[in-house]
């Protein structure tokens, strides 16, 4: 069915067009003298300004390994994460702590531990599986590589981000 | 004094384009973008240098290293042509536009040429033949409707052009454009007389006419110039970029040069027909000096960067006109206000004493 949109009859002010180009000029007009004053708020300059100090204290970014207070890398190399892992970014090559060792008693350590982070999808399955609170997820979020290696972090790079966990079990140490 | 004046022209000539006209252009682009941001809240480009002045040098880099493409079905020649003839006439016609007055004795015009302002219209509509040929050769659809939008746009607003500034001639008495400039630092700018015999309350009668022939040129020279409220031929919604659609690299970039320098000389002319050219109260002319000389110049360059950002304003407010409205506003509308402004001035001129 045709439907007759009525048009409202224009009176003889608002057909001269004038005063509404005038409105208008002076609307853009507020717009650009508030932006020019500072007054307007607008989008985060991203790579100077960024959300690091207003990120939630359960952000998932990058994996992490994490050192204890006595210095010890937390992980046993009991490779659970590497199986939960949902799309196996994990690889893990388990090693045997010499019996001279401080901590000989934890018997494995990992020689090499990567994520790569191409794969990784940040969901934080390897922090909950984790029994030895050694790996955690960090708050970088901007990780970035000119090469597909260079996305791979490599035992070294993933302390240095997570760096010293404090107020972990120490269920390894000497004492107990 | 031959080689004297071709010397100093030929200067006049490189210093008006290569110094003022270019530069102008890539930094009204930048200005325009900058405008326009803001009033859209937002910042605009503001990364390259400081607040991203450089940003203008880094798209002509961008624009030089891109891939020059032809389409195999466009015609060639006239394909290469087009840009060319778009930019030319934008550029030439600074040429009569007394831009300063004088500099070491030397008149700040190119050429001072008698015919003036109708110099002035010949060339600038030929600057549809840059956008008809460039629709027209690309030998795609869009192209060619923006091309036949622009000749029927520029036809149609080119009478109301040349009508409207018919009255500032009458006062005048000649087509020259120093003249212009001249009659108005003696009898006050056409928009506002407030210099030389301004108590004549005829002059103030006379502004009235004066302001609706500026209104009507001012709004003939948007759509002369393709500015928003008239760029059909470029409608970007409409016509997925119009005439310049099939072009790319530098050709695009020389259309692009060519609307923004038909735009400053259409400012130009603007400022030189209603608002007393160089001339501003209270700042003598370059006989008195060469730094006055120079002050003129910088108040002609001043009064056309507000014209421009006028323009810029314009065109972030008001909606584009549809064809059809396009044409009413045209034929219905301005060339009738002109015609009936001419008649106007030409009733009120003899009760002007002259001085």
């Amino acid at each position: 069915m045709a439907v007759t949109v009525p048009r409202p009859r224009l009176t003889w002010r608002e057909r001269l067009y004038l005063p509404a180009i005038v409105a208008g000029l002076a609307i853009t007009f507020k717009h650009f003298k508030n932006m020019l004053l500072g007054r307007t708020k607008v989008t985060m300059q991203y790579p100077e300004q960024k959300w690091d100090s207003s990120l939630p204290e359960h952000y998932r970014g990058a994996p992490a390994l994490v050192r204890d207070e006595d210095g010890r890398v937390r992980c046993v190399a009991c490779q659970l994460c590497e199986f939960i892992c949902p799309p196996r970014a994990i690889k893990i090559l388990p090693g045997e702590i010499p019996s001279t060792d401080r901590f000989a008693k934890v018997e494995k350590y990992p020689e090499q531990f990567d994520i790569d982070m191409i794969r990784c999808i940040f969901c934080g399955m390897c922090e909950e599986v984790c029994p030895e609170q050694a790996i955690y997820l960090r708050k970088d979020y901007a990780i970035t590589g000119f090469t597909r290696a260079e996305m791979v972090h490599d035992k070294e790079k993933l302390l240095e981000i997570g760096g010293v966990m404090h107020g972990v079990v120490l269920k390894w140490n000497e004492k107990k | 004094m031959d080689s004297f004046f071709i010397i100093t022209s030929l200067l006049k000539i490189v210093g008006i384009l290569f110094v003022v006209i270019l530069p102008m252009v890539s930094y009204v682009v930048y200005a325009e973008r900058r405008v326009s941001a803001f009033i859209q809240d937002r910042l605009g480009p503001n990364r390259v240098g400081p607040a991203g002045l450089f940003q203008p040098i880094a798209d002509i880099f961008k624009l030089l290293l891109k891939e020059d493409f032809t389409p195999r079905a466009a015609n060639t020649f006239y394909y290469w042509l087009a840009p060319c003839l778009a930019v030319m006439p934008a550029i030439i016609t600074i040429a009569v536009v007394p831009f300063g007055s004088t500099l070491f004795g030397v008149p700040m015009v190119i050429a001072d040429v008698n015919v003036g302002i109708l110099f002035v219209f010949a060339i600038a509509s030929l600057g549809v033949y840059g956008i008809v040929i460039g629709g027209w050769a690309s030998n795609s659809k869009y192209p060619f409707l923006g091309g036949i939008r622009s000749s029927a746009q520029m036809l149609s607003y080119e009478l109301s052009l040349g009508l409207s500034v018919i009255p500032v001639f009458m006062l005048v008495g000649n087509l020259r454009l120093t003249s212009v400039v001249r009659y108005q630092i003696e009898h006050g700018w056409f928009i506002a007389p407030f210099v030389g015999d301004w108590i004549n309350p005829w002059k103030w009668l006379l502004t009235i006419p004066m302001i609706v022939s500026f209104l009507v040129f001012m709004i003939a020279m948007f759509a002369e110039t393709n500015r928003l409220p008239f760029d059909l031929p470029e409608a970007e919604q409409e016509l997925a970029g119009g005439y310049h659609t099939e072009y790319s690299s530098m050709k695009f970039a020389l259309y692009f040069l060519g609307e923004y320098a038909a735009m400053i000389t259409g400012s130009a002319v603007i400022v030189t027909l209603f608002f007393g050219g160089w001339h501003f109260p209270g700042i003598p002319d370059g006989s008195h000096g060469w730094i006055f000389g120079l002050i003129n110049i910088a108040v002609f360059f001043t009064k056309v960067t507000i014209v421009i950002l006028f323009f810029m304003w314009i065109r972030w407010t008001l909606p584009r006109f549809r064809y059809d409205q396009l044409m009413r506003l045209g034929w219905l509308f301005f060339f009738e206000i002109a015609l009936v402004n001419i008649f106007l001035v030409a009733a009120i001129l003899p009760y002007i004493p002259k001085v």
